[in-house]
């Protein structure tokens, strides 16, 4: 169990603002951080990597801490990130370029045994001598998730590792890291911006926002039971509205794909070409409303 | 009064440079690990003391090194007596002089080179549960193996190059502080310019060979960089 209650004043794009965690996370989870860039997600991650200090707070994992300086108080307990066990995948991915795939994973724990068993679950045991510079993408973030699982770590801090790949490369990762949680038991912590990785992942979401936690539940609710009343919904964003007769048409472009969308005069109010639409049902027929970052808010789930 | 060809000077300057070589490659790796690591407001007043040699007249340099390492001075009189050593006229008086010398060709490069290394890599060894002892010997110097490269080849060839400071420092004794350089100076003077000729010679394709070499170094590391 992760218990983070952590403080730390971080500066923003606009002016400062503090990061304050107040946060436990059971043991074998995957948890999602998601959330606008600049709120805190990577700083939370190297907190609990010991990368970045915390200005006060305490972080315990397992019933050991990790750091803890009380207000005002000048002790304090910080371990260094050698002496946390936490395994990260890095946001790049981090590879030692002078070594092959093998050679990263054998300097993080010499044990050949191991390191072969992770390259086999990750498929890449036959690219074991390649070096970086020679592989793919999703080759690399392969060997970044082996190489941080061999010290058989605690937790596993994974920074955006996807969002670089495409679909069908995503989705064998998130098989593996799926994998990697069950055949190893670790607690995964995830940083991630993709709603379908989240929903397909995880288990816990903790959405940040200027720092603060705005909301801690889990991705069906975050995503699926927002509107009970709403069989589906996408985000989209409004390419054209022409006047039909009585009505308009609204041309949305979801994803890689264009909907035409019949809407009411009503509904046309405040929209435009250009906008953040939520497409949805409402008894069979699709709506469009204006997207407001408040579809992420908690007092709305 | 033909002296004739000897290989004696450049045998000293070649001993000389290596061991300066040696000694700055053993100072500078810590300390430019250090100075790459570091946010310390001292950073620039030790960056700008250690490159001194460069502006400074070698002149300047040797005098204060002759001033100071004598063992009439209260420094040079404690070194003769704990360890035995004369610094003034002496070919470990000329070492120590051109460690001081050529401190800046060594450091420079590495601490740039270190300074490059992407902080990820550093922080990546360190979540490995790697020692900042260990990433420095296995992540860091293997990634900036051009500027190893660089250091070490400049700094021999600086320190074969220099003339100044030996001669303000060491004097020209056959054998022991008379480099190559040294003895064209001597050789101009009794006005063998025949002997002159052969060993400057010698040293430009020297010099022409060595900055040729880092160059192609440099060329390749941007290459693969």
């Amino acid at each position: 169990m992760i218990v983070a209650s952590l403080k730390k004043q971080l500066e923003g794009a606009g002016g400062t603002f503090m990061l304050e965690t107040d946060v436990t996370i059971e043991r074998g989870g995957i948890t999602a951080i998601a959330g606008p860039s600049g709120s805190g997600k990577t700083t939370f991650l190297r907190m609990l990597a010991g990368l970045t200090s915390p200005d006060e707070g305490l972080l315990e994992v397992g019933g050991e801490v990790w750091f803890r300086k009380d207000t005002g108080k000048k002790k304090q307990v910080n371990l260094k990130p050698q002496q946390r066990r936490v395994g990260v995948v890095f946001q790049g991915y981090a590879l030692f370029p002078h070594m092959t795939v093998l050679g990263n994973l054998l300097y993080a724990s010499r044990d050949r045994e191991m390191a072969e068993k992770l390259l086999n679950l990750v498929g890449l045991l036959q690219l074991k001598h390649a070096r970086p510079a020679n592989l793919s993408g999703g080759q690399k973030q392969r060997v970044a998730l082996a190489r941080a699982l061999m010290q058989r770590p605690r937790i596993l801090l994974l920074d955006e590792p996807l969002s670089a790949l495409d679909e069908s490369m995503k989705t064998l990762l998130q098989d593996e890291l799926l994998k990697v949680n069950k055949e190893l038991g670790v607690t995964i912590l995830i940083v991630t911006h993709d709603s379908s990785e989240m929903y397909k992942l995880c288990d816990r979401v903790l959405l940040f926002e200027m720092g603060r936690i705005a909301a801690d539940t889990s991705p069906r609710k975050l995503f699926v039971e927002r509107q009970t009343t709403q069989k589906f919904a996408f985000k989209g964003e409004i390419l054209e509205i022409r006047a039909v007769d009585a009505v308009y048409i609204a041309v949305v472009a979801i994803g890689n794909n264009l909907v035409e969308v019949v809407i009411d005069s009503d509904e046309k109010e405040g929209l435009q070409s250009g906008d953040s639409v939520i497409v949805g049902t409402k008894a069979f027929n699709p709506t469009v409303r204006k997207f407001a970052p408040k579809d992420f808010d908690i007092s709305r789930l | 009064m033909n002296s004739g060809f000897d290989i004696q000077p450049f045998l000293l300057s070649f001993r000389l440079a290596a061991i300066t070589t040696v000694m700055l490659f053993i100072i500078s790796v810590p300390l430019a690990w250090k100075l790459s690591q570091t946010r310390s407001r001292s950073k620039p007043f030790v960056e700008a003391l250690v490159s001194m040699p460069i502006v400074l007249p070698p002149t300047v340099l040797g005098f204060y090194l002759l001033v100071f390492l004598s063992d009439r001075s209260p420094l040079g009189g404690f070194i003769k007596e704990v360890l035995g050593l004369d610094l003034v006229f002496t070919f470990e008086g000329v070492l120590v002089a051109s460690c001081i010398y050529s401190f800046p060709f060594m450091l420079q490069p590495l601490q740039s080179g270190m300074e490059q290394v992407p902080v990820k890599l550093l922080e990546a060894s360190y979540t490995l549960g790697k020692s900042k002892f260990n990433t420095l010997f296995h992540v860091i110097l293997p990634n900036i193996k051009p500027s190893l490269l660089t250091g070490l080849i400049i700094t021999f060839a600086h320190t074969v190059g220099e003339f100044g400071v030996v001669l303000m420092v060491g004097g020209s004794i056959q054998g022991e502080t008379r480099v190559a350089s040294i003895a064209i100076y001597e050789l101009v003077e009794l006005l063998d310019y025949r002997t002159a000729h052969i060993y400057s010679l010698i040293l430009i394709a020297f010099s022409f060979i060595v900055l040729v070499s880092v160059y192609i170094l440099n060329h390749r590391k941007r290459g693969t960089g």
